[in-house]
């Protein structure tokens, strides 16, 4: 009889933790580092159970302080370690900020090759999960616009283990974004291989051929929702998962985009500047004539994420994103 | 009450203000080589230092700042660490730096604007110049604990100025190199200004050394003209650093002696008897005196000296004005390991462009 490889169903945040789990087996230079991602596990628990495995010298508890976990990953890298920190939420990262902008992003380019910076900048981003302030942001937007880094987004167990595998081994800095909202939604069954899923690349999660709806991270499973849905209507949607958000991989959303004629970009960050307005803007340089309507955006609002209790009124609904494809689908 | 604890901060000095040297001088106070040797390196940094600002003046380099009157700082910084250490400077290095195995020309390329002045050795560990202000402290303690991590024997220096003391990331870097006992040592030169602002309006602290006491490792100040106390008071720190993962934090005490940069004008702000004041402490007539004294440099030596840092530095500005542009689309070289597909579009736009003359 075939021996069958024992795949557990998992959640997200435990698929993250197999994906470190593996690679710190395999690769002694990887150490990861954050506020309480030792004996705590992190205060999601991506880091659960790795101190015990591998030890203090490479499960680091930091001081509590973000520029600081920033800098010292970046002077670890370029001394061949592969470091991966945790900010405990994407509203703390930005102490960071001019580390990751001003050094990590940039020494590659800085010393033309002579020294890199291959490390990982995890952290859980969104709303929806009824946190205090500052626990809900999404400004992936910032970071996609610095060139020299990669910022990565997954949205399913199998998605975050394999695309947190090639992260820490890509040679670059990569910010990636975890969905909090996701981190238990569901379960997967996640073969932990440490196969890694390629970077830069999109998700087609299911085919259609009457609008293109292009999301990521938390907003992947409303518009999963709206897909079954609108199936049984009779209109077939393209979900198109972007998942690397930096580099952005405009050749499979110009491909999906050119069939369908229509497109809906669904995000959870504010409107202005986000990265649907520069997916929009992709779309209509390069496939203007293939469009029979004009582009939808389906985004958070361009006001503060507000507390929990408004949290409800500023992230996109399901009503939302359905009423801009019903907009859509009254273009012939 | 009762108190807790209590802190005392050491001020170190050998060669004093009239080159006479203290009882406690270390052995390098009588080894004539060495310090011929660290005199002709603060030569060269000043000569080379006064070449820049001409080049600059004369619409030949970028905006350059100077090291003058700083020379045994520099010099002392970049003598003390060893070849296996790691150096992580600030702008103002210039003349640690040369000692790292980095060329004139290569310094002189990184001023006139161009990337390829940071390559310095493809072997290097060291950073480039850090421009952002006391950001490089942190990539220091990252560096040293990688060190640490491989079980290595070497250490890392984190150069900052006087102003880079109030960035939270120079303390950020400080307090973890305390808990996690790291081999670092990080260097402040305090030459007095930050741009404008005086080192008096800068913190309300009696020094800056003491900063170190607070991230629960040794702070100490040491006279910033004396290169014998540079070199003897790094080398120390140094050697404990890699020994025994101490890190330590030496306040080297000088003058600026110079505007901020060739795009600064301080007339602007600082009193003018202060800098002729300074002046009377610099480092290099400081040692000449020294020698001279103990007839170890001729007059003779000396010109000889003076002559060979000129060939030095001509043969530099020679190499660096004939040194060949990038490519334009080397703009998009190092961005990422492998670039990402997407730029090919807009790589292709600049070539296209370079080639038919447009930008």
């Amino acid at each position: 009889m075939e021996k069958k490889l024992f795949m557990p169903e998992i959640t997200l945040i435990e698929a993250i933790t197999l994906a470190l789990s593996f690679e710190m087996q395999a690769d002694p230079s990887v150490v990861v580092l954050g506020e309480d991602v030792g004996l705590d596990g992190g205060v999601f628990r991506a880091t659960n159970g790795l101190l015990q495995a591998f030890g203090k010298e490479r499960v680091l508890d930091t001081p509590l302080a973000e520029s600081m976990i920033a800098g010292m990953a970046i002077g670890m890298a370029t001394q061949g370690l592969k470091p991966v920190a945790e900010f405990q939420f994407m509203g703390f990262i930005y102490p960071a900020i001019d580390q990751i902008i001003s050094h990590a992003a940039r020494l590659r380019h800085r010393t033309r090759g002579r020294l890199s910076c291959p490390l990982v900048f995890r952290t859980p981003f969104g709303a929806g999960i009824h946190a205090p302030e500052h626990h809900s942001e999404s400004t992936e937007a910032l970071f996609a616009h610095i060139p020299g880094l990669r910022v990565v987004a997954p949205s399913t167990p199998v998605r975050a283990y394999g695309l947190l595998l090639a992260a820490i081994r890509d040679p670059d800095p990569v910010i990636f974004l975890e969905p909090s909202r996701l981190y238990r939604y569901a379960k997967q069954e996640v073969k932990n291989d440490g196969k890694a899923l390629p970077l830069d690349q999109c998700f087609v999660l299911s085919e259609g051929d009457d609008v293109t709806v292009i999301t990521w991270g938390a907003m992947v499973k409303e518009v999963l929702s709206v897909g079954s849905r609108l199936k049984e209507e009779g209109v077939n949607i393209e979900i198109i998962d972007v998942a690397t958000l930096k580099p952005l991989d405009m050749v499979t959303i110009l491909a999906s985009v050119e069939k369908t004629g229509r497109c809906v970009i669904v995000h959870e960050a504010a409107l202005t500047g986000g990265i649907g307005a520069d997916i929009v803007a992709q779309i209509a340089e390069k496939a203007l004539f293939s469009l029979k309507a004009p582009p939808i955006r389906v985004t958070g609002f361009d006001t503060i994420v507000p507390y929990a209790r408004m949290e409800k009124y500023y992230m996109p609904t399901e009503k939302r994103i359905t009423t801009a494809i019903h907009q859509l689908m009254e273009y012939a | 009450m009762k108190i807790v604890d209590r802190f005392e901060v050491s001020y170190y000095q050998y060669l004093d203000e009239q080159s006479q040297l203290s009882e406690d001088a270390p052995s390098l106070a009588r080894d004539w080589p060495k310090l011929i040797e660290l005199y002709r390196l603060m030569v060269l940094a000043r000569m080379m230092d006064a070449k820049a600002i001409r080049l600059q003046r004369t619409g030949m380099l970028g905006t350059y700042p100077s090291t003058r009157g700083q020379e045994a700082v520099f010099v002392g910084a970049g003598y003390a660490t060893a070849k296996t250490d790691i150096f992580v400077p600030y702008y103002r290095d210039m003349a640690a730096v040369m000692q790292r195995g980095v060329s004139l020309s290569q310094i002189l390329l990184y001023w006139g604007g161009d990337e390829r002045g940071n390559i310095f050795q493809s072997t290097s560990d060291d950073f480039p110049f850090s421009v952002p202000v006391g950001s490089q402290p942190l990539h220091a303690a990252g560096a040293a604990f990688a060190i640490k991590y491989k079980k290595e024997s070497r250490a890392v220096v984190a150069m900052c100025g006087d102003g880079a003391t109030s960035e939270g990331d120079f303390y950020e870097a400080m307090n973890v190199a305390g808990i996690w006992k790291l081999p670092v040592v990080f260097i402040v030169c305090n030459n007095q200004w930050a741009i404008s602002v005086p080192r008096s309006a800068q913190t309300a602290a009696h020094t800056l050394a003491q900063k170190a006491i607070a991230a629960g490792f040794e702070g100490e100040q040491v006279d910033g003209n004396d290169i014998i106390a540079v070199v003897h008071r790094m080398q120390e720190a140094l050697k404990e650093a890699r020994e025994h993962h101490t890190p330590r934090l030496l306040e080297l005490i000088c003058y600026r002696q110079h505007d901020h940069t060739t795009a600064d004008d301080a007339s602007r702000y600082e009193p003018k008897d202060l800098r002729d004041a300074a002046w009377q402490h610099e480092p290099i007539m400081r040692l000449r005196k020294f020698l001279a004294a103990n007839n170890v440099l001729s007059e003779t030596e000396e010109q000889a000296l003076a002559a060979d840092c000129t060939d030095k530095i001509n043969t530099a500005v020679a190499e660096y004005q004939a040194t060949s542009p990038q490519s334009a689309d080397a703009l998009f070289d190092y961005l990422y390991k492998t670039l990402p597909s997407c730029y090919a579009e807009q790589r292709l736009q600049l070539i296209n462009e370079v080639e038919r003359g447009k930008p």
